[in-house]
């Protein structure tokens, strides 16, 4: 039995936003020094090389990368011997993320019901799922996710005869239809399999995956090696302005599905997608 | 590279070209979805404006807040579709540039053609890189929406690509 003080927790996120939002994963940078190398477009490198440069500029000045710091995602995992006190793990989460969007001047861009729209004014609540595992590990990984990304995603509830064929179909009209909106060169997050919701937490949770990691499934690592150069091979390009690079990355997640079900969604990650990993 | 600057006139954007890079400079005014919404219900109710659009140039983005020392914070464009259903409106009154990214509907192409506007996208995401090159910013109208209140912004070698001109050539059409 382990105890943690959600304290650490609202102090751990509240560092982790701030950085998440000023600096650049590696990974994604890594592999957006490599698209540049290879882009035979002119429109493509030029916004590819200024792209990197808001990488450092935003390092340098402690700016946000973008000015959508998004509505932050909280995927947490839950060791079933930690015992939790000092209070509600959300409320630490949510004041954590409140905590830092002030100190970092980030941008409040969540509004309190979809309807009547009053902006909350301090950037919470985020959306929070929680999964319980194993041990006495607390690991929590934030993604503020902003809107011209997360508007361009979509699901499906296909039959299954519409097979791979046509998870593959349903992932390039999704990429087509998103054209520059999501800010290309993307990360393709897809789901295949589960439920509804199943899906769609399966498409989120696969961009987090480390940019050029393929899935350890060998078929499902071919198949988005495949579905990459698919949709590079629509030459959308880098912001919608065509080219040789519009995604950086496929990663596909599955799950168990029911006999008369194949659910597929499709969430769309931008060129900076943003993403920290706090392990307590 | 041309340099284009408010007030502009008709002529001003006629000879523009789609593909052309360009730099931004002067005064721009920033709106996008809840201030666009409040302009519609302005125009529509025959109420003042927060401003003339008149010969002016629209930058759709939501800043992040400044820091200390500096005069915005991350200020990269939002996607302009979302403002598609509100552009014509404004293009009617005169709004010569339009600044966001991604593409336009039809009815905002036909209100450019007819009006003479022109549209400009910047690298959307790099929010650091351009707030370098807003040298002044002051509140014009609804400080209440925050993110989404109508500034009036210098700017000083603000690059852009114009991603659609005049005559309807539009770089996102492939």
């Amino acid at each position: 039995m382990r105890q943690i003080n959600v304290e650490q927790i609202k102090k751990a996120v509240e560092s982790a936003v701030i950085e998440a939002n000023t600096n650049l994963p590696e990974d994604v940078r890594a592999a957006l020094q490599t698209a540049l190398t290879k882009e035979t477009s002119a429109s493509g490198s030029r916004c590819l090389q200024i792209i990197l440069e808001n990488a450092q500029i935003a390092e340098q000045d402690k700016m946000a990368l973008c000015q959508d710091t998004g509505m932050v995602v909280a995927h947490i995992e839950l060791g079933q011997e930690v015992h939790l006190v000092g209070g509600e793990i959300e409320n630490a989460v949510n004041q954590g993320i409140r905590d830092g969007y002030r100190r970092g001047y980030l941008r409040k861009s969540v509004v309190s019901d979809p309807f009547t729209r009053i902006n909350t004014g301090d950037n919470t609540p985020a959306v929070i799922h929680i999964h319980m595992m194993a041990g006495e590990g607390l690991r929590i990984v934030l993604l503020p996710k902003g809107a011209g990304s997360e508007n361009m995603g979509q699901l499906a509830m296909l039959k299954p005869s519409a097979g791979m064929e046509g998870v593959k179909e349903f992932i390039l009209k999704v990429v087509r239809e998103a054209e520059g909106n999501p800010c290309p060169p993307i990360i393709v997050g897809v789901g295949v399999g589960g439920n509804m919701e199943k899906a769609a937490l399966l498409a989120k949770h696969a961009l987090l995956r480390e940019v050029g990691r393929p899935n350890a499934q060998p078929d499902l690592a071919a198949l988005e090696e495949e579905m990459l150069q698919k949709v590079n091979d629509l030459r959308i390009g880098v912001q919608g302005l065509g080219g040789d690079t519009t995604a950086l990355a496929v990663n596909i997640e599955t799950y168990p599905t029911h006999i008369a079900c194949l659910p597929v969604a499709v969430n769309l990650g931008c060129h900076s997608t943003r993403r920290i990993t706090v392990d307590l | 590279m041309k340099v284009i600057k408010a007030p502009l006139s008709r002529e001003d954007i006629l000879e523009l070209k789609m593909g052309e890079e360009v730099l931004v400079e002067g005064s721009i005014y920033t709106a996008r979805d809840a201030a666009h919404k409040r302009i519609a219900e302005a125009i529509r109710t025959g109420q003042d404006l927060p401003f003339d659009p008149n010969g002016q140039i629209i930058y759709y983005v939501g800043p992040c807040p400044a820091p200390p020392g500096r005069v915005i914070g991350s200020a990269g464009p939002t996607t302009s579709g979302r403002m598609d259903a509100y552009a014509p409106l404004l293009i009617k009154r005169g709004l010569r540039v339009m600044i966001g990214k991604g593409s336009r509907d039809e009815a905002v192409i036909e209100a450019m053609q007819k009006y003479g506007a022109l549209y400009l996208a910047a690298v959307g995401g790099a929010g650091a890189y351009l707030a370098r090159k807003i040298v002044a910013a002051e509140i014009v109208a609804y400080p209440e929406l925050g993110p989404e209140a109508i500034l009036k912004l210098e700017v000083k070698d603000f690059p852009c690509i114009v991603a659609i001109d005049a005559q309807g050539n539009n770089i996102y059409a492939r």
